[in-house]
């Protein structure tokens, strides 16, 4: 037991707990922490857990269950931290934070000027409802964008597919960023600091482009901005 | 052979997750099938006075869980059907009676002993959601042909992705061919345009599932009615029978006849 205990760090932060287990195998750490979670029942319960835990490869199947488990003990699981990519899909899939805090506005703008131009995040849709993507550089959905799902970029937007959902493009002040869509009748439409609504029921079922024209946040058919 | 467990789920409340449960599991029954329902509301419980078995509760879903009683003592057998089960939801507790891996367990032991399992959701996707999909090898995700519904079973289809219970099927339920007719109604076509998943039932507004449901006889046992039928279809497209859709036919017909005119 206190070879397993070593493998397990906690650490009061602002949010709650913060909990390491790294040193070995998921299924060990699992279970000498759900263990070591029974034997101190009372520290435990009631709390706000992130969990730290480094380079393991989690799935959606054996993070729900640690989820479950916490969540049967009484402990809210908030968020994940892990060097894994797959780690942190998968917690971004089920709903859980990845980072412990939200990067501070001016931190943003930073990180958005360092990205080189033709940084992309890839969505693959369709995004539903409930859907957010938060993402510095620019950002391109193959799928539709649902109602009730969001998007904000630090640069532009492309959809490829319909735009019903809400979407913010140059969240961090660009007003140069364009929203692209194949069908466009967003729930919302942000430029920069502009906001407009779709002012059409009924799409135009044609692609269009939406950008700010001398402070006015205006869509146009893509085929007169082409000429064909 | 080992019970398939299907859990119906819509994100939003008074869909018709309950009344479909209690009548698709009649359908299942009917074709000689041993079915068990499972209430998962817990805490408002109705899928026993639909199906007319609220008489004939002693122990229920969290007494199993929490070792009151086995299992089987909980199966309300039905008496019309012999090979339909139910087992009701408590009353006087919440969802946090039990947990997911609890559902899971449960219906592992179930499994043996029958051929479908039906699990009926909780509105909301909470604990009580997560409970009713843990155990679950297929979803069906219930909406009205209404904005707010198609919104709410987008978010939940969404979840079952995330969970990796996907891929959902959808019924449309309450869909009114005439309004739909007049554009005063979504479209089937617009539902699926927008939740861009597999249909597997449309059930027709019919009133008589108000009264079918008040008298605790669900429509699926005589099947007479537009909306008993489309439930007996579901039944057999969840068996894996290619069944044409009723209401679809219907429309079909309709805009037959007004174009003759």
């Amino acid at each position: 037991m206190d070879e397993t205990l070593s493998l397990i760090q906690i650490k009061g932060i602002r949010d709650g707990l913060l909990i390491t287990l790294d040193g070995a195998a998921w299924p060990e750490l699992a279970t000498a922490f759900v263990k070591n979670v029974d034997e101190r029942s009372s520290f435990f319960q009631g709390a706000r857990v992130a969990l730290n835990v480094g380079a393991n490869e989690l799935r959606v199947a054996e993070l729900s269950v640690m989820r479950d488990q916490l969540s049967e003990r009484g402990i809210t699981l908030w968020a994940v931290l892990s060097e894994s990519p797959v780690t942190e899909t998968t917690a971004q899939n089920l709903g859980l934070a990845t980072r412990l805090s939200k990067p501070h506005p001016h931190d943003l703008r930073e990180t958005a000027e360092a990205l080189p131009e033709d940084a992309a995040k890839w969505v693959k849709g369709p995004l539903r409802s409930g859907g957010k993507v938060l993402y510095d550089g620019n950002v391109v959905v193959i799928g539709d964008v649902n109602p009730g799902a969001e998007i904000v970029a630090g640069g532009s937007v492309i959809v490829w597919g319909r735009l019903r959902g809400v979407v913010h493009a140059g969240a961090q002040g660009d007003e140069k960023a364009v929203v692209c869509a194949l069908e466009m009748v967003p729930t919302q439409l942000r430029i920069a600091g502009e906001i407009a609504v779709s002012p059409k029921k009924q799409s135009k079922n044609q692609p269009e482009v939406a950008c700010l024209k001398d402070g006015q946040l205006v869509a146009e058919p893509w085929h007169k901005l082409t000429g064909r | 052979m080992t019970a398939q467990v299907v859990t119906v789920a819509s994100g939003k409340g008074g869909v018709g997750k309950t009344t479909s449960v209690a009548n698709i599991a009649v359908a299942l029954a009917s074709c000689g099938k041993r079915v068990t329902c499972i209430d998962g509301d817990i805490g408002l419980r109705n899928l026993d006075v639909v199906l007319g078995l609220e008489n004939r509760i002693v122990y229920d879903l969290v007494d199993v869980i929490e070792g009151r009683c086995r299992l089987r003592q909980a199966m309300i057998r039905d008496k019309r059907l012999p090979d339909l089960y139910l087992i009701p939801a408590a009353q006087t507790r919440d969802k946090t009676a039990i947990s997911p891996s609890d559902m899971v367990r449960l219906c592992d032991e179930l499994r043996q002993e029958v051929d479908w399992i039906i699990i009926d959701s909780p509105a909301g996707i909470e604990r009580g959601f997560k409970n009713a999909i843990a155990a679950a090898d297929r979803v069906l995700v219930m909406t009205n042909p209404e904005v707010s519904a198609v919104r709410d079973a987008d978010r939940v289809i969404g979840l079952l992705d995330a969970e990796e219970k996907g891929p959902a099927a959808l019924v449309i339920n309450r869909l009114d061919p005439a309004m739909v007719k007049r554009g005063d109604m979504l479209s089937v076509e617009d539902v699926l345009d927008l939740l861009a998943i597999e249909l597997i039932g449309i059930i027709p507004e019919d009133e008589n599932v108000i009264v079918a449901s008040n008298r605790g006889q669900p429509l699926a046992l005589d099947g007479k009615s537009k909306a008993g039928k489309a439930f007996q279809n579901i039944a057999r497209r969840l068996m894996g029978e290619q069944v044409p859709f009723v209401a679809l036919e219907s429309q079909n017909l309709l805009q037959r006849l007004l174009g003759r005119k």
